[in-house]
């Protein structure tokens, strides 16, 4: 059974604010489903010695600058909750 | 027949021929929205402008005595988690209550450019994340087949409402299952393409390496139009890609030449009797038409739940991180930028939104990411092994998509392990990236069951010719 301070701890971790309820609701969730996860144990070891999917096309390539329509960032910025000008407001963090 | 009732083709044909208007056909679905979705609930918002405007656009076009496409002037619904530029897109969650998409889906683009008519945004599980969308931080949407029981989830809304003739086709999106299940539940087609084939574009990420958009459709040509019309590379999404023409063709394929597996796993204990009764039945009907059954084994199967319920929350608690009261969505005022971050996340996800986070940022944190994150991603290399030696011996694979038919609303809801296990037929081929429809195969009383085909990874073209055929073997 998953400690309540421990589901405090990642709650932090995952910024977000729990009620005291959904502390106790979620210390019970994630026991049982961190209890199924026990199963991968059981799991035969990779015989293959390479990184997992490292066959597939993981899509990486190289950063690029792909240019946008000026009135698409417009709507993304307008959507910001705070903003000054062009700017996205944020709380001061010093 | 009602204008409702028509498949995309009939539909086009009516147009085409100036049988009625797409004016006609576009009112016809929006009355029965209106009349029908207060006991479904099958819509967050319903497009009605969007949708007349197209229409009468079409309607000048035919009357001009233009052609028009296939798809030109069908209505159709869109899943909540798809961008339409200028509609809300909530991904039915309170944090993006108020959302306007600032730009189209790839997926819309593309339907745009071919003309259809959207008549709104379908109900989901809150970020497409459950199998009822009783997560929807807005509604449930019922079964049309019995008012009391689940939709499905999470395309729950897209399937409701192609079920109840309240659009000609939706798109939907599957992670886990949740294309297949939902068409499963209600009696439609739905297809799950392979990893890549479609762009995940202007979809609210949910998990990147398993999300694709698809089709939910009233019969498999009707998928096959859509999917051939949203699928193809797109520059906006780096893991989409171009299938070869070889791999559209479906003519080529016949069940008298198929070799069929039929895994044993996905016929053990929790599958519902009558479940199995009606696969069995469709199995036979294969057979009967000359296919070969094979029967066989995909070991790697008992994990599969496991390792997706490491692997999804994990990816959900990275991609969700976006959601912080600072970019976009709801905010709540606060002293410091942590409490900014606690708070707006904290009033604005749901249940089950928590839930995977929590999840994911416990198996990624130090001191666990060996034990969980690693292990279930070298599983998950088991799983496409599995997939990958069978697909040696066999075309397609015929199993269940559920384990049971449309369950209570309510039943499960309490209980996440218990909804974690709606989806224990269509994950492990999720995880291995392939394709897969689910196709209406029989009914238990009135609750419908689909049996799922799946198939090699962008082999879409052999699954849909021979769910083709099948369709035309089962009375449904």
């Amino acid at each position: 059974m998953i400690s309540k301070d421990e589901v405090k701890h990642i709650a932090k971790l995952a910024r977000l604010e729990l009620t005291e309820n959904e502390i106790e609701k979620m210390q019970k969730d994630l026991s049982s489903i961190l209890d199924y996860f026990e199963l991968l144990k059981k799991a035969p070891k990779l015989k293959i010695d390479r990184l997992p999917m490292s066959d597939k096309n993981l899509g990486l390539r190289r950063d690029e600058i792909v240019e946008q329509r000026r009135e698409v960032v417009e709507k993304i910025v307008a959507l910001t909750p705070d903003k000054k000008d062009d700017y996205i407001k944020v709380k001061n963090i010093l | 027949m009602e204008l409702v009732e028509l498949t995309i083709k009939q539909a086009h044909e009516g147009l085409a021929l100036k049988k009625f208007s797409c004016k006609d056909l576009t009112l016809a679905y929006l009355k029965n929205i209106r009349e029908k979705d207060g006991e479904i609930g099958a819509y967050l918002t319903v497009t009605e402008d969007l949708a007349m405007a197209k229409a009468k656009e079409v309607d000048e076009k035919i009357d001009r005595g233009e052609k028009i496409g296939l798809l030109e002037g069908i209505p159709c619904a869109i899943k909540d988690a798809i961008l339409v530029e200028g509609e809300k897109c909530t991904s039915a969650s309170k944090i993006l209550e108020n959302y306007i998409a600032p730009y189209d889906a790839t997926v819309i683009k593309k339907l745009k450019d071919l003309g259809v008519v959207i008549l709104g945004k379908t109900n989901t599980d809150e970020f497409t994340m459950g199998s009822s969308t009783e997560n929807s931080a807005f509604k449930v949407t019922k079964n049309p087949h019995d008012l009391t029981r689940v939709a499905g989830g999470s395309s729950g809304g897209s399937a409701a409402a192609v079920a109840s003739n309240m659009a000609c086709f939706a798109l939907g999106s599957d992670t886990g299952g949740s294309i297949r299940q939902p068409a499963s539940l209600c009696g439609v087609v739905g297809l799950c393409p392979t990893y890549g084939a479609v762009s995940r574009y202007g979809l609210i990420s949910h998990a990147s390496s398993l999300d694709q958009i698809g089709p939910l459709a009233k019969t498999v040509e009707d998928a096959e139009i859509v999917f051939d019309a949203i699928r193809g590379k797109d520059l906006k999404d780096a893991t989409s890609v171009e299938l070869s023409s070889e791999k559209l063709q479906t003519t080529n394929y016949k069940l008298q030449t198929m070799r069929i597996g039929v895994p044993k796993e996905y016929f053990a204990k929790g599958i519902e009797p009558a479940v199995e009764k009606i696969i069995r039945n469709a199995i036979e009907k294969a057979k009967e038409a000359g296919a070969e059954i094979i029967e066989m084994s995909l070991p790697s199967s008992e994990y599969a739940l496991a390792c997706y319920y490491v692997i999804d929350p994990s990816e959900i608690s990275a991609n969700l991180a976006r959601f912080d009261g600072i970019k976009y969505g709801l905010s709540v005022p606060a002293e410091n930028l942590l409490d900014v971050y606690l708070k707006s996340r904290g009033k604005g996800l749901g249940a089950e939104v928590k839930r995977r986070i929590m999840i994911g940022t416990y198996c990624l944190s130090s001191g666990y990411y060996d034990a969980y994150y690693k292990k279930a991603q070298e599983v998950r290399e088991l799983i496409r092994e599995d997939f990958k030696k069978g697909f040696e011996k066999i075309d397609l694979l015929f199993c269940p998509v559920s384990p049971f038919p449309a369950f209570k609303i309510g039943e499960k809801a309490d209980n996440p392990m218990a909804m974690y296990l709606a989806d224990i037929y269509t994950i492990p081929m999720k995880l291995a990236g392939l394709p897969g429809i689910s196709l209406p195969a029989g009914k238990i009383d009135n609750l419908p069951v689909g049996l799922q085909i799946i198939g090699n990874h962008f082999e879409e073209n052999k699954i849909l010719a021979i769910a083709g055929e099948m369709s035309k073997l089962l009375t449904y």
